[in-house]
């Protein structure tokens, strides 16, 4: 059973879906108990980082989620609230990876960084197995995070950074795998898988 | 590298799609989820859904359509037409929506830019914008292209990103329908001007009219019939464009 995590701040309509698609057992839950029970979690995420904090903290979810031991997808914002904090709304996060989420600054790219962009391979993950090279995943998003040493592919938008993390059991993807057609159902078909 | 998108526009009413030109005699192109399954099997990089119905007699724009094309769509898509609350925009977003647009409803409450774009994220948030050329400046339409204002069109653009505003879809009222190639100036004196992704729209009538407002300074080109009657296949343009050094996801 996979929890999909419902806290008001996500794309759980599309995640779910795809997980339809792909036959998979999932409920819709922000219960710490159905959470704790699953054998996955994945951490959708459109909106506001400080917003979707307090949201979480509401539920009484930030400590379960740190001690989670089954494999964690964290998607977008979702990915970004596993770092240590963020720019956006100066908040503390989940602090899976010891990272700070920024805003993009480049000057002559425009924010949000908006649409359908390459990524490129850092190491060898289970997450992005079967994924070639320089291939087009959909990004929307504002903040990023910085390249760093759980970086397991990099996307480049005036400057180099995560478009997916993995630290142990937690994996993260700055893209919309449920956006990103084809590719996108492939790496949710690897999560469901590892 | 970041690609330039394309987007097929679909007009929709009563859960069919019409387009119109210069935004009357409407006329019928088809299902709108049977046309979603086709876009997006054919390549394209995002598609948008404008109730054309809503602002006209105010009510809610059709979550039930939006939750079946989320059902078959795996590509973007962003929903506008009417949509006046942060209820209804959070309706839409939780039923599969992944942007909605704001046109009348932002003109009459801006705040609704700002309230939404802090709750849902900036990236969720498109200021549609109408404008038309009078005399020597450019001005914003409302109510599907039916009342002028008096905001001056470059003006609007910017005070929308200030609120919070993600990207603008900005229609020639003038070109819209003409497929003369969509207006190249504003685009560029707009480019200049917003710190956001900006969505052209209205006019595009062959493949090269999509170069030019790239070229201009857009980010991603709006069509409606030119796809919705296979006037031009989407795979087609792209490889046109990636002949030309535009970068495109193909």
């Amino acid at each position: 059973m996979i929890a999909l995590i419902d806290y008001g701040a996500g794309n759980t309509a599309s995640v779910s879906n795809i997980l339809n698609e792909l036959n998979a057992d999932f409920i819709l839950t922000s219960d710490k108990k159905n959470i704790e029970a699953a054998d996955k979690i994945i951490l959708p995420g459109v909106g506001e980082a400080s917003s979707a904090m307090e949201r979480l903290s509401e539920l009484g979810l930030i400590e379960t989620l740190k001690n989670l031991t089954q494999p964690f997808l964290g998607i977008c914002l979702g990915m970004q609230l596993l770092c240590e904090s963020t720019e956006e709304g100066d908040v503390s996060c989940i602090g899976i990876f010891q990272e700070k989420v920024k805003r993009f600054q480049a000057s002559g790219f425009k924010v949000p960084h908006m649409g359908w962009n390459t990524i490129k391979m850092a190491t060898s993950d289970r997450l992005l197995e079967g994924i070639p090279n320089e291939i087009y995943f959909y990004f929307a998003h504002s903040y990023f995070v910085p390249q760093n040493e759980f970086t397991t592919s990099i996307c480049n938008y005036g400057i180099d950074f995560s478009a997916s993390l993995r630290h142990k059991n937690f994996y993260g993807v700055q893209f919309h795998p449920e956006k990103s057609a084809q590719q996108g159902i492939k790496i949710l078909k690897n999560f469901l898988e590892i | 590298m970041l690609a330039k998108r394309i987007i097929p526009c679909l007009d929709v009413k009563d859960g069919r799609v019409v387009k119109g030109t210069n935004f009357l005699n409407l006329r019928d192109a088809g299902s709108a989820v049977e046309l979603a399954q086709r876009y997006s099997d054919e390549g394209a990089d995002e598609l948008v859904f404008l109730d054309i119905t809503a602002s006209e007699e105010k009510r809610r724009t059709l979550v039930e359509l939006v939750k079946s094309v989320a059902s078959v769509m795996r590509i973007p898509f962003t929903v506008g037409g009417g949509i006046s609350s942060v209820n209804d925009i959070s309706d839409l977003l939780n039923s599969g929506a992944d942007k909605i647009s704001l046109n009348t409803s932002a003109v009459k409450n801006p705040q609704l830019i700002s309230e939404s774009s802090k709750q849902f994220g900036s990236q969720a948030v498109v200021a549609a914008i109408d404008v038309k050329k009078m005399d020597k400046e450019y001005r914003v339409f409302i109510k599907g292209g039916k009342v002028e204002t008096n905001l001056e069109g470059i003006k609007w653009c910017k005070e929308v990103v200030e609120l919070g505003a993600g990207e603008i879809l900005l229609t020639s009222m003038d070109q819209d329908g003409t497929k003369n190639g969509y207006d190249t100036n504003f685009l560029s004196s707009l480019n200049k001007v917003v710190s956001v992704p900006i969505i052209a729209s209205g006019g595009a009538g062959k493949m090269e009219h999509f170069y030019e407002a790239f070229a201009a300074g857009a980010d991603a080109c709006l069509a409606a019939s030119l796809f919705h009657y296979k006037q031009l296949e989407i795979c087609d343009l792209k490889k046109y464009l990636m002949k030309k050094g535009v970068p495109v996801r193909l």
